[in-house]
Order: C-alpha cells, then structure tokens, then sequence
C-alpha cells in the first residue's frame, strides 16, 4: 500500500523547471532515497510533499490526504529534518523539544514523558537545559531528530540529515533511523549526497536529474541497468560526469555573507 | 491558545536572554532625553511651551516601543535564515495563529521595553500628571506596540533578507518617528509636513501617550484612541496576508 503519492508533480519558477512532471509512490513502510545531482529538484519535491511550498501542478497524496486541500492533516501525518539546521539557538534542547509539542498539540503528560524518551535516545537528556548555540553540529542533528519524533508521525522526511557530520555520528544516526523503521513501521523518505548511505538503507531509490525521475527501483536493479557494481557508479552512470551549477536564493546568500563574517 | 501561548513565550524568553540587546536599546532613549531634553529645555522654555522633558518624555517613550515593535516584527527574516521559520510553517497550525502569536509576543517586549523607558525618564525628571491614567498610558503603548509589530511581520513577509533593512530604517522607520510630533509641537508647522503628521499612524500614539501621562493632548483622547484601532485592524490584516503568503 503506497502511503505517498505523487501524480505529475511540477514545480516552475518562472522559466526555471524545478519539478517537470514527476510522478512516483512510496510504500507503507519502506524506506525510499531520493537522489540526484545539486539542483536536481530534490528539496523542492520535499518542500511541496510537506506543504511548504505550492506545486505549479499535479498532485500529492500524503498519508491518503491532499496537501493542498488537507494541509493541515498532512502536517500531522510527517515529522521532517530540513537540509539545513531549523532549531531556535537561543533556547534549551528541552524547550525546543516543549515548543514543538506545543505546536503539534502532544497532550502534556505524554509530551513530558516522550521529550524524555526521545532524549535519552539520542543521548542528549544530560544536555536538555543547555541552549542549542552551545551545541556541535551532530548534536544539533540529533536533537532535531528527536524533535520531529515527538508528535509520532507515520513518514519521516530526512533532507540530507547526515551532511558535514562524522562517521561515527553519521553512523549512528542511520543505525537509530533503520531501528526506528523497523519497529515503529514509520515510512521513511530521505536525500542524500552520499550513495554508500543510501545503498546501506534504502529499499528502493529514485534519482532525479534536471527535475526528472531519471530511474526508480531498488539499488540492484539500477545497478542491473546501469552494469555498474556500486550505486555511485550507477548514479554517475544516469546522471554523467558534468558539474552542476546550483541557483541560491537570498537567504543563501545572506548565509554565506553571514559565516564569511565570521571567518574573518 | 496553547499554540499562541508558545509562540508568545518563545519571543519573550528570547528578549529576555538577550540583555545586551535590551541594554543596547536603552542606550539611544536616554540619548535623546539627556542630550535633546536638557539641551533643547531652555529654548523650549523660552519660546513659551514649557518643560521640554514633560513634552518628550511620552515621545521617546514612543519611539522606543516603535523600534522595538518594528524590530521584533522583522525578526521573521532573521527565523527564515536560521531555518527556524521552517519549523513553525511545517508544524499543523494555521498561519494566522502564527501571527497572532508573534504580534502578541512582539508587542509584549516592546511594552517592556516603553515601560523600562518610562522609569528611566521618571529618574531623568519626568513627572507623571496622574497615575490614574496610567492604565491609559499602558493601551497606548500596547497599540503602538501591536500596530508596528504587524508592520515589521508586514516588512518582513516580503523582505528575502537583511538588505532592505537599512533601507527601510532610513525611509520608514526614522522618518516616522521624526514626524510624530515626538520632538515637536505638531501646530503651526509648513502645511507639507503637518499633512505627513496628519497620516502618520505614530502622531496618534504619541499623542495618546502624552495626553495620557501629562493631559496634553494636541488632537482628543478619541480620535488617538478610534484611529489607532483603524489602522492596527488595517495593518494586522495586511500581515496576515502577506505572512499567510511565504513560501520556504
């Protein structure tokens, strides 16, 4: 049974073809990987499967509701982790823990003993009342996965969750993300750059180039077609060798101002 | 409520944390009540209009609620760099609570803001015609407040970052205060300027407030009170609009 259901997604900014008509589904269950070069169109499709940005056209079933006309269900049906880091810097893991219960109306009590739970989990109980801008960039991962736990959502959207993080954290990350799929049947739909972690998770994977599902299946039939015996190989195989030039927006650009500011 | 609840105590425990900024945003009131308020008194004396410090007092009081407000309005931008505004956007509340919760929560830091700046032109030698009135003093603030705060969300919601801001510091925001009636008698000014004045939605707050602390007032108690609630209706839906309309 498919629990996500994209029928001829586009996404259009102005002339750019972010999302040109893609269409696929993601099983109860499973855990998919969306791949593709910088700029393929991979956030973008992330971003309208979590209704935060509007698709020029199609249409998504999530959790067997629209997110244009059911957004708010939708919202309740998934907990994400965004490319970039989305905590408040200024309060404690715990309180950012509190609002995001808060927010998704987890009754008190349950949200308490769950923000303990999730916590402990991922090793950050020690850590709850200490504010996030102390926190190292694996800790701050983590603490955004255990947030987008809390409200037991049924997919969960990882948007390169293990970028610019070690080995070891990355490592452990996938291993707690695996062992959550596999007990809690929570769906899970991730991007990633790095092809030996998504070879480790996924079930199935689809790359996606130039706003187009370039091949979808499992990693060895891509590997079948492609005659390559490694995924990066048979990424490398659908998408060519040529480098990709990635537009950025305002907020990109105020970031990077931002930590060249804070190199010099 | 509970969801308002937490947007609210998110922005005032984060103004509370930040006392640097807090300080720092005192440092320019009492810029203005010591150098303009002592510098400009004798003059003001002279030209037959009283103590300078009753007269001003109200108006810095106002101007730092105005900054403040607009500020904790445009903090939006400052939530779409660091991610946060993701966050609360993906979250299964509408956008409207949204910005319930954050105006309310902007305008609660900016009354803290007016009233620490009213005790401090209280030990600058600012006196109080009734404190029976100070109820009325406080609606004020809380308008000014909520008005410029849903202006700044207003800013902020098609702002992509930082860069406008100067731009809208220099052409908005100052010119708004300077043109308050804050510093000056808003009578017997060139027609120009007393139009500008006239729908300048701050000359109203400035005018309650003072009116409020001191009995003076240059237009009535009702018209401040009437056009305020105009324009912040005006304003808020305007920032709900505009919020309800970001994309991430």
């Amino acid at each position: 049974m498919s629990i996500i259901e994209v029928i001829n997604l586009k996404k259009y900014f102005k002339e750019i073809k972010a999302v040109d008509d893609i269409s696929f589904s993601v099983n109860e269950g499973e855990i998919f990987a969306f791949l593709g070069p910088n700029g393929a169109g991979k956030s973008t499709t992330i971003k309208m499967l979590t209704t935060l940005l509007k698709p020029t056209n199609g249409k998504i079933i999530v959790n067997s509701f629209d997110t244009e006309k059911q957004s708010n269900e939708v919202r309740h049906s998934f907990g994400i982790v965004f490319q970039d880091y989305s905590l408040d810097d200024e309060l404690t893991a715990y309180e950012n823990m509190e609002f995001h219960g808060s927010l998704y109306r987890v009754p008190k009590k349950i949200r308490h003993k769950r923000i303990e739970q999730l916590l402990n989990i991922v090793e950050l109980w020690d850590r709850k009342d200490y504010l996030v801008k102390t926190f190292s960039g694996g800790m701050k991962r983590r603490l955004e996965i255990a947030r987008g736990l809390l409200h037991h959502p049924k997919i969960f959207f990882l948007d390169e969750p293990t970028i610019g993080l070690d080995p070891q954290t990355r490592n452990h990350i996938w291993d707690y993300i695996q062992k959550l799929n596999k007990e809690e049947k929570i769906t899970i739909l991730l991007t990633t750059h790095y092809m030996e972690e998504a070879e480790k998770v996924a079930n199935r994977v689809a790359i996606i180039d130039h706003g187009k599902i370039v091949i979808l299946g499992t990693v060895e039939e891509l590997n079948q077609k492609a005659n390559t015996n490694s995924l990066e190989n048979a990424f490398l195989h659908f998408t060519g060798y040529n480098l990709r030039e990635e537009s950025t927006n305002g907020i990109d650009r105020m970031r990077m101002r931002h930590n060249h500011k804070i190199k010099r | 409520m509970n969801t308002i609840y937490i947007l609210w105590l998110r922005q005032v425990k984060r103004y509370l944390r930040s006392k640097s900024r807090m300080i720092g945003s005192l440092s320019q009131p009492i810029l203005f009540l010591v150098a303009l308020g002592y510098g400009l008194g004798p003059t003001f004396q002279r030209a037959g209009e009283g103590n300078y410090i009753q007269f001003l007092a109200p108006g810095v009081i106002a101007m730092s609620v105005l900054f403040s407000a607009i500020f904790s309005g445009m903090d939006i931008i400052w939530d779409k760099q660091f991610g946060f505004l993701k966050e609360t956007l993906a979250a299964p509340i509408s956008r409207f609570e949204i910005m319930i919760g954050r105006t309310l929560g902007g305008a609660t830091t900016s009354i803290f803001q007016g009233i620490l700046v009213l005790l401090i032109s209280l030990l600058l030698g600012f006196k109080i015609s009734s404190f029976s009135l100070l109820f009325t003093a406080f609606i004020f603030i809380f308008m000014i407040a909520v008005l410029f705060t849903a202006l700044g969300t207003s800013i902020a919601s098609v702002l992509e970052d930082m860069q406008g801001f100067q731009l809208i510091m220099n052409f908005l925001v100052m010119p708004t205060f300077f043109l308050s009636g804050a510093l000056f008698p808003l009578d017997g000014l060139p027609k120009s300027i007393e139009i500008i004045s006239k729908i300048n939605p701050l000359s109203y707050g400035v005018d309650g407030l003072r009116g409020a602390l001191t009995g003076l007032y240059q237009f009535t108690f009702t018209t401040d009170l009437i056009t305020l609630l105009i324009i912040t209706f005006i304003l808020f839906l305007i920032g709900s609009y505009l919020f309800s309309k970001i994309q991430v």
